[in-house]
């Protein structure tokens, strides 16, 4: 602090003398801080201008990215204005700058040091002396500044205010209410950046309490109202000033001086948060949001929050195995199924292998697939969509994303827009922190969020009329279709949403759109016609990295096309190769090479982290992965396609290795390992000793010379292909007791990477087969009934939620509960599903 | 009104209360009811504001804010924030201890609040009028209902008023039983339906107040006044009162008094009038102290008792006018008993924002009560004094402030009292011992 303080009054000083001739800057107000005079941006808060010169005031409910509230009244100081003290020492977290203002913090004001101390005291009445046991001890905002602005012992004679303890806000996060400062920041967070109704305070005065709907009490009973659900309520946890909020799967399990933290990001999707991983002997213990205003702000979901046991999963695979002459796969060395697995490849060569790299590869492993398929197999047949996809889609990859960087579209830039098109995309289910900051522009900027979508999902009401406006949210910025008519729909905007959309919109275009025919291509003509930036928001971490890595049929490293001369003879030289090396054909997507397989038509194949349950067709798939001749599986997790392959051979996770993802800007996303990385490989080093005993060089030993080399071969020359010109395809038409199936996945679902985590598992939303209530009348449902939703493949059945799809649709979701559309029904968006009681 | 020192009187406000009937609307329009409406849709809205101003009204709900003023903060004007829907609420939330002066007003006399609720919305140019009336009052709440339902059937509400082409809808809405709700800006968040609790200040209801759009919020009484002012004109309601207090005022008279009541009187009036007017004390009793506007103003004692009671007057001898709430204690009343059950009113109705005001009434209840049950310690005074200083200007809003007021004045001028009681330090309190430290229950 004396350090600081002194620093500042260099500072001064060296203000002081410039500060005759210096004219205030435009915008600014000049001020005196403790005798330090200086400028600030008008508009900021006292308690930030104190931060920038190395004051810190005490504070609890003051939070950066919540709106003032002066609840607890910790940070006061005396405000002199117009050479008048004001009568009553001010919250700093409310009150902003002035020109002339005159500001004394605890440091040079009596009155202000008393009334924090006060303030103190009273905060701590009735908090309990239990940090020896408390989760916050040793990292506690009550516990450091009652050292600073405590009172050493208390006056306090009488009964602390006791509570039973502890209540649980949602299955992962539990309240000690006697903790409880009432700062409020859950509450404002809940109210203000989530938006979820999950938590809130109840009774009054020295009764005052935080709680759900579950929790409240009316007339002396439990009132046993259904609480509110939400995908961000591990963020309560982290901004709580005191040990009140806790973790259900961290509570009471270590202490913060015993954790180490290891700066990361984060690898389930693809908003790209920054995130602190703590680690105590080895173990992932938790995982905190970081701090990235660029990015995710302070912000995480729960499921980056909390979706972390897969590294210690019973289902973990970390030796290589090796399919022996019984048919059983049997854990060997390294050494063995890296020469089994290569032998089983070079036999396989002549006869072709797809390489199907999945989703979720850090950029520099997708580089490596890439590098691998094209220089170790000779084929351009390899792609990371583990999931439905188009031709058209990757036409439309080509031609609006490979290349593009957060210097086109950023979430500042995203937020800064006055209008945003969400079309197939699910912001809240699919990229969560995409999701806050379209809601924060919303209620900050009256941004308007249309969603081309299928019916007011939680997303679309929170992104709606700017909140605190008194009217109900006025539902105008749902554009619903019919799947399979979102292109037609797409054609024919309304007016107005087009005019919102050319001054400066941004169209935010999802992965379902590849299962919709025509929407993509309706996508690049809207954004030429409006002057809109595209961001493409794809569900998992990988994709974006794996885009610009060349792990596409159509597309080497940098968005070179593999029927561009040219561009092979660039990447030729660049990998050292004989010119004429590269396949010039373009190879073949991931149903394509399946299919191949399964008709013979494919002697090999390495797969990457893939889920056959994911594909379009799982059963195709399935029959791809059987029918093949030698299948090597490079994976995390005992899955569908190691219980079919030859070869085995176990990667790294996240946390003990490093890498870098690209998120849906665009952003590279780098992380370290957070635990020993010893005696586990990443994918681009098993790759690059496969490809070694392959008698083939592709020099990605480590994930850092795989990014050097991906790096100097930099980007494509020359302008970018035209985007796809499918025409808009025809919706289908629902027979007697059909309907229209609309799907997508929820956040937290039965993903690999969730399990074991009952505790997020019990905050997903619930699943349900949505209709509105014409068809449901028309299909003889009943709301909170069963319904069967059926094809010739299977049938799924859940309870009935009316809600406003249109006519002839019903929705499911897409891998919840008992809802696994694509493995039970063989059926996906748009397609027809018979639907009874 | 119970008095009848008529020349000591300035009945305005008061003047219809013994009619017969006197709340329907006949009576009120047989006692020149409504006639103000007629004179002021007849003038310009900004002519309205002047009048007012000119007559230097004062807010009646305790802090005194210039009232014209108040008005002509609203932004008129076809753009930027006078476009958007102004709105009038009026703080009926009447739950100060001691005060009772518009309960009574609107049971009596509902009409002349509503004529001035027309003529007020008029002037700052507002089409809805909310009467946030406290939940307690459901006979109040009633009346003021049926009273709307008589003006709307008359005309004096509704579409087109009188002809003016101007229309004004008025809701009565009944509080959910919470002291804070009568702070202006929790009673606006409470009228929207959320949790009664004090916004942060600015932006002031002037510009962002009953749903962020410009709100003028007054009390009862100052709007209940201005059909007066309106006929009577700014000179003649100047010349009651003070020249900084001008007008009537209704000081509602209770406690150890021969005869308690509202007594309506130019402002700067002492107690020892009002004393005089209520028939003196109760039995003869001497008077030992007082409250000059409910309890959240300092008490006073037999000191103060020539006291102007303007808003000046009661400032300077460092208490507050307050709503008027003149509660009056005799010689057979304990202070800290007294003090202790204001203390338990406010932790009761601290709203719990704020930690000053949410932890300061509960840990001051609970030394208190330990003291007045003769468990009191040497410190116990020294620290109340203490904590009474960490909250008073510390908390959110004036709920805070006042809560305090009752224990500092309390300890101020009976010290001695508070001592006294750690000194006889009886080990287990007795009922009967009880009864003694509550003295007559009056």
């Amino acid at each position: 602090m004396t350090v600081i303080r002194d620093l500042a009054n260099r500072n001064a000083a060296q203000q002081d003398t410039d500060a005759e001739t210096r004219p205030v800057p435009e915008g600014h107000v000049r001020l005196t801080i403790d005798g330090i005079e200086l400028d600030a941006p008008k508009g900021e808060l006292i308690i930030r201008t104190c931060e920038r010169l190395g004051i810190i005031v005490p504070r609890f409910c003051d939070h950066p990215l919540l709106d003032p509230a002066g609840a607890c009244r910790q940070c006061l100081v005396e405000v002199e204005m117009g050479g008048r003290p004001m009568p009553k020492p001010q919250a700093s977290c409310t009150m902003t700058v002035a020109d002339g203002m005159v500001v004394k913090t605890q440091h040079t004001s009596p009155v202000a040091d008393k009334a924090q101390q006060g303030v103190m005291e009273l905060l701590l009445i009735n908090h309990p002396l239990d940090c020896p046991i408390c989760d916050k001890g040793g990292e506690c905002p009550l516990q450091n500044q009652a050292m600073t602005s405590g009172r050493t012992d208390s006056r306090f004679l009488e009964a602390k205010r006791t509570f039973a303890k502890p209540i649980a806000i949602t299955t992962q996060v539990l309240l000690d209410r006697e903790r409880c400062v009432l700062c409020q920041r859950c509450t404002r967070f809940d109210e203000e950046i989530a938006g979820d109704n999950f938590i809130d305070l109840l009774e009054r005065g020295a009764g005052q309490q935080i709680g759900t709907a579950g929790t409240a009490e009316v007339e002396g009973d439990a009132a046993g109202l259904a609480g509110g659900q939400s995908y961000f309520s591990g963020n309560t946890i982290q901004i709580c000033p005191v040990g009140a909020l806790t973790s259900a799967a961290y509570r009471f399990r270590s202490r913060p001086f015993d954790l180490g933290s290891t700066t990361g990001v984060c690898e389930h999707c693809s908003s790209g948060c920054a995130q602190r991983t703590d680690t105590r002997r080895g173990t992932v213990l938790r995982r905190l949001a970081g701090n990235d205003p660029a990015v995710n702000e302070e912000w995480n979901c729960d499921k980056g929050r909390f979706a972390f046991r897969y590294l210690s999963a019973k289902e973990r695979i970390t030796r290589p195995m090796v399919r022996d002459s019984d048919g059983v796969l049997a854990e060997t060395s390294w050494t063995e199924a890296l020469q089994v697995a290569a032998d089983g490849l070079v036999a396989a060569r002549s006869g072709g292998i797809g390489v199907l790299a999945g989703g979720r590869l850090t950029i520099e492993d997708a580089y490596a697939y890439a590098k691998f398929a094209r220089v170790a197999l000779g084929t351009n047949d390899i792609d990371f969509r583990a999931r439905p996809h188009s031709a058209e889609e990757l036409e439309f990859l080509a031609a609006h994303v490979v290349g593009q960087g957060p210097e086109t579209l950023d979430y500042a830039r995203l937020e800064a827009a006055p209008a945003v098109l969400c079309v197939a995309f699910e912001p809240e289910e699919e990229s969560p922190i995409v999701f806050l900051r379209l809601r924060k522009a919303a209620r900050k900027h009256a941004q308007k969020v249309f969603h081309l979508t299928q019916w007011s999902t939680p997303a679309v009401l929170r992104t709606g009329t700017p909140l605190g406006a008194a009217e109900p949210a006025a539902r105008d910025n749902l554009i619903p279709a019919v799947p399979g008519a979102e292109a037609a729909v797409l054609a024919a905007l309304p007016q107005h949403v087009v005019a919102l959309l050319t001054g400066g919109g941004v169209i935010l275009v999802g992965e379902r759109a590849a299962e919709v025919p025509g929407l993509l291509s309706g996508v690049s003509v809207l954004a030429a016609r409006t002057g809109a930036a595209i961001g493409w928001v794809p569900r998992r971490a990988g994709e974006r990295g794996a885009l610009e890595a060349g792990a596409v049929p159509t597309l080497l490293p940098g968005g070179r096309s593999v029927a561009d001369a040219d561009a092979r003879a660039e990447v030729e030289q660049a990998w050292g190769l004989v010119e004429g090396a590269l396949p010039a054909t373009p190879g073949r997507d991931t149903d394509e090479i399946l299919a191949a397989a399964a008709m013979g038509e494919l002697a090999g194949l390495v797969v990457g982290g893939l889920d056959p349950a994911d594909l379009a067709d799982p059963q195709a798939a399935l029959a791809g992965l059987r029918e093949v001749g030698f299948l090597v599986s490079l994976e995390l997790h005992a899955s569908g396609v190691t219980e079919l392959a030859d070869v085995v051979l176990p990667v790294a996770p996240d946390a003990q290795r490093d890498g870098s993802y690209r998120n849906w800007e665009g952003r590279a996303r780098e992380f370290g390992p957070a635990l020993d990385a010893s005696g586990v490989l990443p994918d681009c080093r098993v790759l690059d000793t496969l490809a070694v005993e392959m008698d083939a060089d592709i020099f990605t030993q480590t994930p850092a010379v795989s990014a050097r080399e991906l790096a100097r071969l930099g980007l494509r020359r020359g302008a970018a292909p035209p985007g796809p010109a499918v025409p808009a395809g025809e919706p289908r038409h629902p027979g007697f007791g059909q309907a229209v199936l609309a799907t997508w996945r929820q956040l937290v679902d039965h993903s690999t990477l969730a399990v074991d985590e009952p505790a997020l598992a019990g905050t997903a939303r619930p699943a349900l087969v949505r209709v509105n209530a014409a068809t449901a009348e028309r299909l003889g449902l009943t709301e909170g009934e069963p319904a069967t939703v059926r094809t010739e493949r299977g049938a799924i059945t859940l309870p009935v939620a009316l809600t406003d799809l249109p006519d002839g649709v019903v929705w499911l979701p897409g891998n919840s509960g008992e809802s696994r559309v694509r493995a039970s029904l063989g059926a996906g968006h748009g397609d027809l599903v018979g639907v009874t009681a | 009104m119970t008095a009848s020192t008529p020349d000591l009187l300035t009945p305005v406000l008061t003047r219809r209360w013994l009619s017969p009937r006197a709340w329907s609307i006949g009576t009120y329009e047989q006692l020149e009811g409504y006639q103000g409406l007629r004179t002021a849709l007849a003038a310009h809205p900004d002519q309205l504001i002047a009048l007012v101003k000119d007559s230097g009204l004062r807010g009646r709900g305790g802090a005194g804010f210039p009232t014209g003023l108040k008005w002509s903060f609203i932004p008129q004007g076809p753009t930027g924030p006078g476009a958007k829907p102004k709105y009038l609420v009026i703080n009926a939330d009447e739950g100060e201890p001691g005060t009772c002066k518009d309960i009574p007003a609107m049971m009596a006399d509902p009409h002349s609040l509503i004529e001035g609720c027309v003529i007020t919305s008029y002037a700052i140019r507002a089409n809805f009028c909310a009467i946030y009336i406290r939940g307690e009052a459901l006979h109040c709440i009633r009346r003021v209902r049926n009273a709307v339902d008589e003006a709307y059937r008359a005309g004096y509400l509704g579409r087109d008023i009188l002809g003016s082409g101007f229309d004004l809808d008025i809701v009565v809405h009944a509080g959910a039983g919470a002291y804070i709700c009568g702070e202006e800006t929790a009673l606006l968040d409470s009228l929207e339906g959320r949790r009664g609790q004090p916004r942060l200040k600015p932006p002031f209801p002037a510009t962002s107040g009953l749903y962020a759009s410009p709100t003028v919020v007054n009390n009862v009484e100052t709007i209940a006044t201005v059909p007066a002012i309106v006929q009577g004109g700014s000179e003649w309601f100047r010349s009651m009162g003070s020249a900084k207090s001008p007008g009537p005022k209704i000081y509602s008279v209770s406690g150890h008094v021969e005869r308690p009541g509202q007594y309506e009187a130019p402002l700067g009036i002492t107690l020892r009038t009002l004393l005089e007017l209520a028939g003196g004390m109760k039995d003869g009793i001497p008077l030992k102290f007082w409250t000059p506007g409910g309890s959240s103003t300092p008490l006073f004692t037999v000191d103060h008792l020539d006291t102007p009671l303007d808003f000046e007057g009661a400032a300077a001898a460092g208490s507050m006018l307050g709503t008027t709430a003149v509660m009056v204690f005799n010689e057979t009343v304990s202070v800290p008993w007294a003090v202790m059950k204001w203390t338990e009113f406010y932790k009761h109705e601290s709203c719990g924002k704020c930690t000053p005001c949410r932890e300061g009434t509960y840990w001051l209840v609970q030394i208190l009560e330990r003291m007045v049950h003769g468990e009191g310690t040497e410190a116990d005074v020294d620290t109340m004094v203490d904590i009474c200083d960490n909250v008073l200007g510390r908390s959110f809003c004036a709920l805070g402030d006042g809560a305090v007021s009752p224990i500092t004045s309390g300890i101020q001028y009976f010290r001695q009292e508070f001592l006294d009681l750690i000194a006889e330090q009886p080990t287990v309190a007795q009922p009967e011992q009880l009864e003694d430290l509550v003295g007559v229950q009056a």
